[in-house]
């Protein structure tokens, strides 16, 4: 967080009232959203309400022991993020302030309050290449060169948005390469604007860009359910609804591990500390699948858990936009998931009803809607305003209480995203996992991303998925009379029916996120694996018709080997594949 | 310190009051009533001129005449490893005649949170001993795991046999003394009887010498109910964390903790979120639900087992609903169960162990354990299934294969879920059952275990026995 610094800090006010995060003051001098420090000891809060003299402050601390009467300063700038090299591979908390300073600052493994830290290591050095040379025109957002942020990633250095007026343009008088640190010039213009790689931006506000574009790019995730049958956009949003234990947290860790996304900016916003640890262990670690290195070097990571402070719960989904944002400008896919946006939701209302504001459906502030539409419009594939392609994926679980799906935050977040993956408790009851609801789930980009699995994966892509999505909807049927009579009962068409069915549902829609092969899934492997079942599928009704009753059919010595080419290394489940339809194949025209 | 005779309104739990001076948030208030008697209090709202006190002990006997001082400071629980073989009340004064406290630290009982930078993962396995939990929904060390049952159920035994067995087993901790936990014991609003239940064993057994119990009883004030899991919890940490102990922490009952919270908001006329309760009780539930946990670099670590008895056995009602989005899974106890005489009832199905994974498997536990518990979820849920169905159609109706895991279900419920409450089985014990019932299914069903695992554990001539219909 950068306001710990300059813009001459005036002690202005005076604290008049504290109610948990809620702070008023008197004769404070500060304007909607500017950052101010609140009380003796200096603790961070917003403007959220001027009503006369009267200013009503979110204090993103804990406010024990803060009394009426202690000073309040304002500094005179909004709620601002650090943008510039060294967020990758760093841990914020809900201010982009780096959780491993704070250890350190406060030497305690307990956060403790009034400890302030930038965003970025003003100190450290890069080596900057220029990519501008004199006498170059740039405008606002223009590339001047980059530095190597992390094995996997060139961060752009670009000129701030705002720093020329629209449409104007400046000559570059003089760069140079070398090493800088992050607030040293490396570029300065003719107008006089000295270009630094740290920029400062408002993270209530859109960065900037040209024009919105229409996604015709899958992010593949590697999850067979999610690539198979309700893909994801590049620059799309989709949303994860689902009761406790269901699933949310464990889709949004793989799609941050195996999404094809040039950045992940993970926020776990409100959930638990544990989760936020593991993923700082496991990433350094884990490759990623594009580039082999490791993941951490393409991730950002926000942590505000449920324990700390709510304020700061609800301005962590916008520093994660934010620097999403700053990633997307300099021409790259970043992938945004938010765990979980119902507490985000809460957390407004909360402040919302200490602030005594009139209360919308279920407690929520009448502006819930808005503030999550606004959210997600910031997610999308732009033209930037430099002229590269970017896009921005944001996707967000959603903690519906009891799991109903009919509360205010789930319905007005399914008004707005376009990809909807519904956990089920009883899927996940029976492990049966990710217990995303084949049913109830839908993509709406599926027909604009075909043309590209078509082109890269398998010409039949749609026809395949269609069969499968066939398949699956008989078994629906078939399973309510099945529930009534028996499975026996059934004709033998039908009885085959639910057994491919099964394979479906085992071998493909399930997929093991723990286990070291299974939990990551190229397309082509997910398509391979579908052709395998509907291999079966062809073969066995071939079979079926020729007189062989179904129990032969579905005892045949092969099949179980259907269920395990989830787990054969990726090298080699093509063989494996090939060996396995020729297998069931033989067997099958055996019996007849 | 200034004493204010300034009181203009009583409300419920609620006290408001008068001042001349700043006052913090949060900050700790005596009132003295007028036939001198002392109650404690906490300020939930400061403005200049007046403050809002919420009083621990009740309001009753309080008038505006009362007395009302400001200790200047937010409340503290004095903290020593003395407190071990104590008994304290739920405002952590001693109550078993014990020789005063001396402490070592007073510490603010609103913990600070941890930084998740500076978390250890948790990952070693605690031993409980319960087939139902070991196998199937496995602890570890700082872990949170709430017991979600209903009113009148057993969930008192099982949580004092988790007490009594837990362990690390020796090759998985790294030396053998550290293999013993030190008990936290919150009681908010339970019935003496249960209480009793409590103290007997923890007497019975020796285990009062490891053990801080604080008891806020049925018949003592609600408010205090807010502060008891504090003090436990600050208690807790500092044990585990200045001290190096694993210390394990029992807090029963939460549901009326909630309770609690409710009626405090109530008299605060909050807008009140779902069924009364206050909107914020997520963030309160959490800020003493996540002081469970391993630090970096320290010995020690808080591992929480929460009960809470859920309103109508409705696990949507807000109480579970919440605690379920924030601890680490849960064990669910089960009324059918119970009156099937299954002991510990408890249902493995929507019962869940969020950090098993890392826990169990090769040289924690045993390589089969996680395909050993999927496959027995699978084929326990299948069976479950069947049940309606052959309500319904009959077992004549059903297939071979169907009859195959409608005998799972039945044998799992009484053989593996099944064991007392005192009996103590190890891990090898319980995955040994395991295979003894997934053996009655046919081996290429077993689609979740290793086919080395199957090699190794897999008796043959068991599916045979048990096909025979009867
Ligand atoms: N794809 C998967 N493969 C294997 N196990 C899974 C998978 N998805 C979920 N699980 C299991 O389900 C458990 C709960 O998942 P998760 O923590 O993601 O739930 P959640 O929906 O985020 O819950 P909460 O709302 O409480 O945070 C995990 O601990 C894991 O055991
Ligand atoms: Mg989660």
């Amino acid at each position: 967080m950068s306001k710990a610094t300059e813009s001459d800090v005036r002690e202005d006010g005076i604290i008049e009232s504290v109610s948990g995060p809620v702070v008023t003051a008197v004769d404070l001098e500060a304007r909607m959203n500017d950052v101010v420090y609140v009380g003796n000891e200096g603790l961070m809060g917003e403007v959220i309400e001027i009503e006369g003299n009267l200013t009503t402050i979110q204090v993103y601390e804990e406010t024990s022991g803060v009394a009426p009467g202690e000073p309040v300063e304002s500094t005179g700038a909004p709620l601002s993020v650090d943008l510039g090299p060294g967020m990758l591979d760093s841990i914020y908390d809900g201010v982009q302030r780096p959780l491993d300073v704070l250890e350190e600052k406060m030497n305690s493994a307990f956060l403790d309050r009034g400890v302030d830290a930038p965003g970025i290591d003003l100190e450290k050095t890069w080596d900057f290449t220029p990519e501008v040379e004199e006498g170059d025109e740039v405008g606002n957002g223009d590339i001047v060169g980059s530095v190597p942020e992390t094995p996997s990633i060139d961060h752009k250095v670009m000129v701030p948005p705002g720093t020329l007026d629209e449409d104007e343009t400046a000559a570059v008088v003089s760069v140079e390469s070398g090493e800088f640190n992050v607030e040293q010039t490396v570029a300065e213009l003719e107008t006089g604007d000295e270009i630094q790689m740290r920029q400062e931006w408002p993270v209530r506000e859109a960065r900037p860009t040209e024009e919105k574009q229409t996604p015709t790019e899958p992010l593949t995730s590697g999850q067979r359910i999610l690539d198979g049958l309700f893909p994801l956009a590049k620059g799309g949003t989709a949303a994860i609804p689902g009761p406790f234990g269901s699933g949310k947290t464990v889709a949004q860790q793989s799609l941050a591990k195996f999404a094809d996304a040039d950045i992940v900016v993970y926020i776990g916003c409100g959930e638990r500390g544990n989760e936020m640890t593991e993923v700082i262990d496991d990433f350094p670690d884990l490759p990623d699948p594009q580039t082999g290195n490791a993941l951490m070097a393409r991730t950002c990571l926000i942590a505000n858990t449920s324990n700390m402070p709510v304020a700061a719960r609800e301005s962590c989904v916008y520093t994660g936009i934010t620097i999403a944002e700053h990633y997307r400008d300099m021409g790259y896919d970043v992938a945004l998931m938010a765990d979980s946006t119902s507490r985000w939701a809460e957390a407004m209302r909360e402040i919302s009803s200490r602030l005594e504001e009139m209360p919308g459906e279920e407690g929520y502030p009448a502006y819930l809607a808005a503030r999550l539409s606004e959210f997600y419009e910031r997610a999308g594939y732009f033209e930037n305003i430099n002229g590269t392609e970017g896009s921005v994926s944001a996707i967000g679980a959603v903690s519906p209480p009891g799991g109903d799906f009919s509360e205010p935050v789930t319905q007005n977040t399914l008004r707005i995203v376009k990809t909807f993956w519904a956990l089920d408790a009883d899927l996940a009851e029976r492990r049966h996992f990710p217990a995303i609801n084949w049913d109830e789930s839908y993509s709406l980009y599926r027909d604009q991303l075909d043309p590209w699995f078509v082109e890269n994966v398998a010409e039949d892509w749609p026809e395949q998925r269609q069969w499968a999505i066939d398949v699956l909807d008989e078994e629906g049927e078939l399973q309510e009379i099945v529930q009534l009579v028996g499975k026996d009962a059934l004709p033998e068409d039908q009885q085959l029916t639910l057994e491919v069915a099964r394979f479906l549902k085992e071998a493909w829609l399930q997929q093991n996120a723990l286990h070291d092969v299974d939990r990551y899934c190229p397309p082509e492997k997910t398509y391979e694996m579908l052709g395998a079942i509907k291999m079966f599928n062809d073969e066995a009704f071939d079979a079926l018709e020729a007189g062989v009753p179904v129990e032969e059919i579905t005892d045949v010595d092969s099949l179980p080997r259907l269920n395990r080419i989830g787990t054969t290394p990726d090298d080699e489940a093509e063989e494996f594949v090939e060996e396995l339809e020729a297998d069931i194949t033989e067997e099958l025209r055996a019996l007849y | 310190m200034k004493e204010y005779q300034t009181i203009t309104e009583i409300s419920g739990p609620l006290v408001f009051a008068e001042v001349d001076e700043p006052v913090g948030y949060d900050e700790i208030v005596e009132i003295e009533t007028a036939d001198g008697e002392v109650r404690r209090g906490q300020v939930l709202d400061s403005s200049s001129g007046t403050v809002a006190i919420q009083t621990f002990e009740g309001t009753g006997g309080i008038d505006r005449k009362s007395s009302v001082r400001f200790l200047g400071e937010t409340m503290k629980m004095p903290v020593t490893e003395d407190l071990l073989g104590r008994v304290l009340d739920g405002s952590g004064n001693p109550i078993d005649d014990g020789p005063d406290i001396v402490p070592d630290e007073r510490r603010d009982i609103v913990g600070a949170a941890i930084n998740p930078y500076s978390r250890e993962y948790p990952e070693e396995f605690i031993q409980t001993g319960v087939s139902a939990i070991d196998g199937m929904n496995t602890l570890v060390r700082g872990q949170k795991l709430p017991i979600f049952s209903g009113s009148g159920l057993p969930h008192n035994d099982l949580a004092l046999q988790i007490a009594r067995q837990a362990t690390v087993p020796e090759d998985a901790g790294e030396d053998e003394e550290e293999s013993e936990f030190a008990v936290i014991f919150g009681a908010m609003g339970i019935t003496a009887e249960e209480a009793n239940e409590f103290m007997d064993d923890f007497e019975r057994t020796g285990a009062l010498e490891r053990s801080v119990v604080f008891m806020n009883l049925a018949d003592d004030p609600a408010v205090e109910r807010t502060v008891t899991p504090r003090l436990a919890l600050t208690t807790a940490e500092y044990l585990a964390f200045d001290k190096g102990y694993h210390v394990l922490v029992i807090l029963t009952d939460m549901t009326n903790y909630c309770e609690a919270l409710r009626e405090i908001g109530a008299a605060r006329e909050e807008v009140p979120g779902r069924r009364g309760y206050p909107g914020y009780m997520y963030t309160d539930l959490a800020s003493l639900y996540e002081r469970a946990g391993r630090i970096k670099g320290e010995d020690g670590s808080v591992t929480q087992i929460p009960i809470l008895t859920m309103p109508s056995d409705d696990i949507t009602h807000p109480i579970p609903d919440l605690t379920g989005y924030i601890t680490e899974g849960q064990i669910m106890v089960d009324r059918d169960l119970n009156s099937q005489g299954v002991q510990p009832p408890v249902n493995v199905l929507p019962s869940l162990s969020r950090l098993m994974d890392d826990g169990i498997g090769e040289g924690l536990t045993r390589g089969d354990h996680g395909g050993v518990s999927d496959q027995i979820y699978a084929a326990y849920a299948e069976g479950e299934d069947l049940r309606d169905l052959v309500n319904i159609v009959g077992r004549e109706a059903l297939s071979e294969r169907d009859n195959k895991y409608l005998d799972f279900a039945d044998r799992f419920e009484e053989e593996f879920v099944q064991q007392g409450y005192n009996t103590n089985r190890d891990i090898d014990e319980t995955l040994n059952v395991g295979w003894d019932l997934l053996s009655m299914l046919p081996k290429d069903e077993l689609n979740r275990v290793d086919e080395e695992n199957i090699e190794q554990y897999y008796t043959e001539d068991e599916s045979v026995e048990v096909t025979a219909d009867d």
